[in-house]
């Protein structure tokens, strides 16, 4: 009974999660694109979550701004412009492809393309002649072994 | 010989990568406000909640603009460094109240010394959503013209003092407004 009542708390700790104020929105679309930025969104205190699971003060404040931007009817892009201006391109998830990022975008692939590399490099050199050659000796005690059959 | 060189020159190039991020600080995030004009604000004084402050009013001077919070533990730490810094006037010092109670703010101004010309209140955090300010303390430094020429992430050191402030300070005091 311990343990279920254990399981019921632990799941429903989940709900106490953050990013949930109640919004109310004139539209789907409104929603769906406060939804999109919130979850694109970096918290920058907790750097390693979206504002939409940040319970810190600064990614309310964050949220609060995203709402209140849609509210005023700009646009994804304009919040998103917003954001960059002020905390970087770092507050993206989904950082744009320019100089600065370049890295960050290419580097996986020049990763990859080393690895690969690499490996046929390592497959090539260990690569040995599949025909070895038998002297006629050791083909006639072969055949013998094969001919006596296994006794065992 | 080559053999030995390939993982020798690997294993160097990945310890110097790991060693340099090792060594730096994730929450250094670099400000897309430097060499940007300060952004706008206009809030009121704490101590004066009926006369504002704004960006305007400083023209012409170079000033700090520390971010702070009596619930901030680290701006403890780096209080006696400002209340320093103040003594020797080398740039007017804002202090921008962050999220903070105005009766919280002014005991710790009352406690530990006041080392702000000015502190300007933002009780909801807009201001500092403008200036990009994420952790607090912050401290901008911004030239004659209103224009942010560093920014200082975390609390501030006597030795950054020395080393960064001072010297910037003196440059943008010699530069024409």
């Amino acid at each position: 009974m311990k343990i279920l009542m254990l399981v019921l708390l632990l799941t429903l700790s989940g709900f106490a999660g953050a990013g949930v104020e109640y919004r109310e929105f004139a539209n789907a679309g409104q929603q769906q694109a406060y939804d999109d930025l919130i979850s694109e969104l970096r918290c920058l205190v907790c750097q390693n979550q979206t504002i939409a699971d940040s319970n810190a003060d600064l990614a309310k404040d964050l949220r609060r701004q995203v709402y209140e931007m849609l509210q005023q009817g700009k646009t994804k892009q304009d919040v998103a412009d917003f954001m960059t201006q002020r905390y970087g391109d770092f507050v993206l998830y989904n950082p744009p492809f320019k100089a600065k990022t370049g890295v960050l975008w290419v580097g996986p692939v020049v990763f990859l393309a080393i690895g690969l590399i690499a490996v046929l490099a390592f497959v090539r050199r260990n690569k040995t002649p599949a025909t070895a050659e038998i002297s006629a000796e050791k083909r006639k005690k072969i055949h013998g072994l094969l001919e006596k059959g296994d006794k065992s | 010989m080559l053999k030995y060189i390939i993982p020798l020159v690997i294993f160097i190039v990945m310890a110097v990568f790991l060693a340099v991020g090792l060594n730096l600080n994730p929450r250094d995030i670099p400000s897309p406000l430097i060499d940007k004009p300060a952004p706008a604000f206009s809030a009121p004084k704490l101590g004066a909640p009926s006369e504002t402050l704004s960006q305007t009013d400083m023209k012409g001077k170079v000033w700090l603009f520390n971010v702070w919070a009596s619930w901030c533990v680290s701006c403890r730490s780096e209080h006696p460094i400002l209340n320093q810094l103040a003594q020797q006037k080398a740039a007017v010092i804002v202090g921008l109240n962050y999220k903070d109670e105005p009766d919280a703010a002014k005991n710790w101004l009352t406690q530990l010394g006041n080392p702000y010309d000015v502190s300007i209140m933002d009780q909801d955090g807009r201001i500092g959503i403008d200036w990009g300010v994420y952790g607090v303390p912050e401290t901008f430094v911004i030239d004659k013209k209103g224009v942010i020429r560093y920014k200082h992430t975390g609390p501030v050191t006597s030795q950054d003092v020395q080393a960064i402030f001072l010297p910037l300070i003196a440059k943008l005091q010699a530069e024409n407004s």
